[in-house]
C-alpha cells in the first residue's frame, strides 16, 4: 500500500473519531458515536497490517494475542452487571495505559542509542503515565470493587511519602535522559506503579469516579506520547483528542460535584485524617414497618423518589417503578430526584432507571427537583445517603463538604430505605438519620419495596 | 515526519477534543468517558507496530502483552459503552419520551 493512500485511511479514522465523540455527546446520537468510535478503532487496526515491516514474521503471535484480548474482553463487557460497571471502565482504561507504557518500554529497548532526545522525553512521559493509570486504575477497581477500604487512605507522614516518590520520579527521569539504558527506564516504570498507588489511596470514595475520568485523559496523553515515538499520526489525533475531552470532562463532572479539580488532583498532599466520622453509634433511630411507610406514602400529595446505589445492588429498578405507577394511579404527583453523581458514577441512575423504562419525564435533575422539596410531602430515599447528607453544607472539613446535594431535609417526611446503619461510600455519618421526621426501613432495597408494594395494596 | 507538522496535528487535535464535549448532560458523562477510553484502546496499533518489529524474545514477550492489554481496552470498552447506550434507546422505544433530546 502507498504511503498517502495509508495515512489517507488512517485520517479517515481519526475522523471517525472526532464524529464519535461529538456523537456521544448528545442522547440521540450516542450509540451511533459509539459504533463510529468502533469502526474507526478497526479501520485503524485493519491498516496497521498493511505497515508490516518485517513480512509478518510475528504475524501469528500478534494475531494470537488480539485473539486472546478479544476473549477476555468481550465477555467481561458483556456479563458485567450495570451496577459493577464503574469499575470495569477502571480497569479497562488501567490495561490501555499498561499497553501505552510497555509499548514505548519495547520501543525504546529497539531504538537503544539512536533515540533521539525527543523521543526519549516522550518515552519517559509514556512510562510515567502509563504506569500512574495503570496501578491508579487498579486501586480505583479495588476501592468500586469494595475489596479495600472506600474511605480515604491517609497514613502519618503520607505527603512525605508521596512527594519523595515524585522526587524518585523525576530523578530517575532524568537518569533515564542522561544515560539511556534499559535498566533505568525499568525502575522509572517501578516508582511510577508505586506512584499511581500513593496518588489515588487518599481519594475519597466519593471522588473516585474524578479520578477514574482524569486517569482516562492520561492515559489518552500517554497513547498521543506514544504516537510520537513510534511515528503514528493516527496515535497522536486519538490519544489527543481524549486528552482533551477527558480533561473537559473531568472538569464538568468535578463541577457537578462541587469539587474543585485542583483539590482532587493533589488531595494526595494536602489529605488530613478524618474528621466526624465514627461518632455515635447508638444513638436513638425510628425504625418504621413497611405498613407505616405505605401510609405515608398513600396519604401524600407528592412523593420525590431519590434512588442510588443500593438501589442497583438489589437490581429494585423494576419494583421501584411498580411502586411509583401505583402512587401516581392514585392521583401522587411522583418524581425522581437523581443526583448527578448518585451510584457510583455520574449518570449511572440514569441508565439503571432506563433499563426499567422509567418515563424520562419523571427523572429530575438536582437543580430542577431541588425547589419542589417544600412542597414535597415524602421523600423516599433508596439505597442513597452521601448525595443527600447535610453534612456537605454543614460540616466544613467532611469530605463531602461543598458538594451539592437534594435538600430532602425541606419534605415533609424523609424515609430512608437502609440496609443497615453503615455510612454511605464517602464513609460518613448522616445526622439526617436521626431527623425526628425520618423514618427507617431496614432491608435490602428491593425485599422491602417489596413489602411496601404489597402493604399499598391492601390498604 | 517533521516536528512542526506532528506538533500542529497536536495542538489542533486538543482544540477538537475541547470543543466536541463542551457541552454534554451529566446523563451522558459516563457513557462518554467510557466511550474516549475506548478510543483510547487504539494503542493496539502501536503495539501491533512493536510487535511486528520485536527481534528479540523479551520485546516480543513485553509487546505481546502489550497487544493483549489494548484489546481487552479497546473490544471491551466499545462493548460495555454500547451496553450502557442500549438502555437508554430502549427507552425512546415506547415512544414516551421523545423528547430526551432536547433536554
Amino acid at each position: 500500500m502507498s504511503p498517502f493512500l495509508y495515512d489517507l485511511i488512517g485520517l479517515l479514522a481519526g475522523v471517525c473519531f472526532i464524529l464519535s465523540l461529538k456523537g456521544l455527546s448528545h442522547p440521540r446520537t450516542a450509540r451511533r458515536g459509539n459504533l463510529l468510535g468502533a469502526l474507526g478503532a478497526g479501520i485503524a487496526t485493519i491498516l496497521v497490517f498493511f505497515r508490516s515491516e518485517n513480512e509478518g514474521r510475528n504475524l501469528l503471535w500478534i494475531i494470537g494475542a488480539i485473539a486472546l484480548g478479544v476473549v477476555i474482553g468481550v465477555p467481561a463487557a458483556r456479563k458485567v452487571q450495570m451496577t459493577a460497571m464503574p469499575q470495569l471502565v477502571a480497569l479497562f482504561n488501567g490495561v490501555g495505559g499498561g499497553a501505552a507504557a510497555l509499548v514505548a518500554i519495547v520501543e525504546y529497548m529497539k531504538l537503544g542509542e539512536n533515540a533521539s532526545l525527543a523521543v526519549v522525553i516522550a518515552t519517559v512521559f509514556t512510562v510515567i503515565v502509563g504506569c500512574v493509570s495503570f496501578s491508579g486504575s487498579i486501586i480505583t477497581f479495588l476501592k468500586l470493587q469494595e475489596l479495600m477500604t472506600t474511605a480515604p487512605v491517609v497514613f502519618p507522614g503520607g505527603r512525605f511519602v508521596i512527594a519523595a516518590t515524585l522526587a524518585g520520579v523525576l530523578g530517575v527521569s532524568g537518569w533515564v535522559v542522561a544515560a539511556l539504558g534499559t535498566t533505568p527506564l525499568l525502575v522509572l516504570a517501578l516508582l511510577s506503579l508505586i506512584f499511581g498507588v500513593l496518588f489515588v489511596l487518599p481519594v475519597g470514595g466519593a471522588d473516585v469516579p474524578i479520578v477514574i475520568s482524569l486517569l482516562n485523559a492520561f492515559t489518552g496523553l500517554t497513547v498521543a506520547a506514544s504516537g510520537y515515538v513510534l511515528q503514528a499520526t493516527l496515535l497522536i489525533i486519538a490519544g489527543t483528542l481524549v486528552g482533551a475531552s477527558g480533561t473537559i470532562l473531568t472538569r464538568l463532572m468535578a463541577e457537578a460535584m462541587g469539587r474543585s479539580l485542583f483539590g482532587t488532583l493533589f488531595g494526595a498532599f494536602t489529605a488530613k485524617p478524618q474528621i466526624g466520622s465514627a461518632a455515635a453509634e447508638n444513638r436513638p433511630v425510628k425504625s418504621g414497618t413497611p405498613d407505616d411507610v405505605a401510609i405515608l406514602l398513600n396519604y401524600a400529595r407528592r412523593v420525590v423518589i431519590v434512588p442510588g446505589f443500593g438501589l442497583a445492588v438489589a437490581q429494585a429498578q423494576h419494583t421501584v417503578r411498580e411502586l411509583a405507577d401505583l402512587l401516581s394511579a392514585k392521583g401522587i404527583d411522583v418524581a425522581y430526584g437523581i443526583h448527578p453523581v448518585a451510584g457510583r458514577m455520574p449518570g449511572h441512575m440514569n441508565v439503571l432507571l432506563a433499563e426499567a423504562n422509567v418515563p424520562y419525564e419523571q427523572l429530575s435533575e438536582m437543580e430542577e427537583v431541588n425547589p419542589t422539596f417544600p412542597q414535597t410531602d415524602v421523600a423516599l430515599i433508596i439505597g442513597a445517603n452521601d448525595v443527600v447528607n447535610p453534612a456537605a453544607k454543614t460540616t466544613p472539613g467532611c469530605p463531602i463538604y461543598g458538594m451539592p446535594i437534594l435538600d430532602v431535609a425541606q419534605a415533609g417526611n424523609v424515609i430512608f430505605l437502609k440496609r443497615s446503619m453503615r455510612p454511605g461510600f464517602a464513609g460518613i455519618e448522616n445526622e439526617l438519620l436521626f431527623d425526628a421526621k425520618t423514618t427507617l426501613l431496614f432491608g435490602d432495597a428491593k425485599a422491602s419495596l417489596t413489602k411496601v408494594v404489597s402493604a399499598l395494596k391492601n390498604l | 515526519m517533521e516536528a512542526i507538522a506532528i506538533i500542529s496535528i497536536f495542538v489542533l487535535a486538543i482544540f477538537v477534543g475541547f470543543e466536541v464535549v463542551s457541552k454534554v448532560s451529566s446523563t451522558l458523562h459516563t457513557p462518554l468517558m467510557s466511550g474516549a477510553n475506548a478510543i483510547h484502546g487504539v494503542i493496539l496499533v502501536g503495539a501491533i507496530i512493536v510487535a511486528d518489529h520485536s527481534e528479540t524474545p523479551l520485546e516480543l514477550g513485553l509487546s505481546v502483552a502489550a497487544i493483549i492489554l489494548a484489546t481487552v481496552n479497546m473490544v471491551g470498552g466499545f462493548v460495555v459503552t454500547d451496553r450502557m447506550l442500549e438502555m437508554f434507546k430502549g427507552k425512546s422505544k415506547d415512544g414516551s419520551t421523545k423528547s430526551k433530546g432536547d433536554k
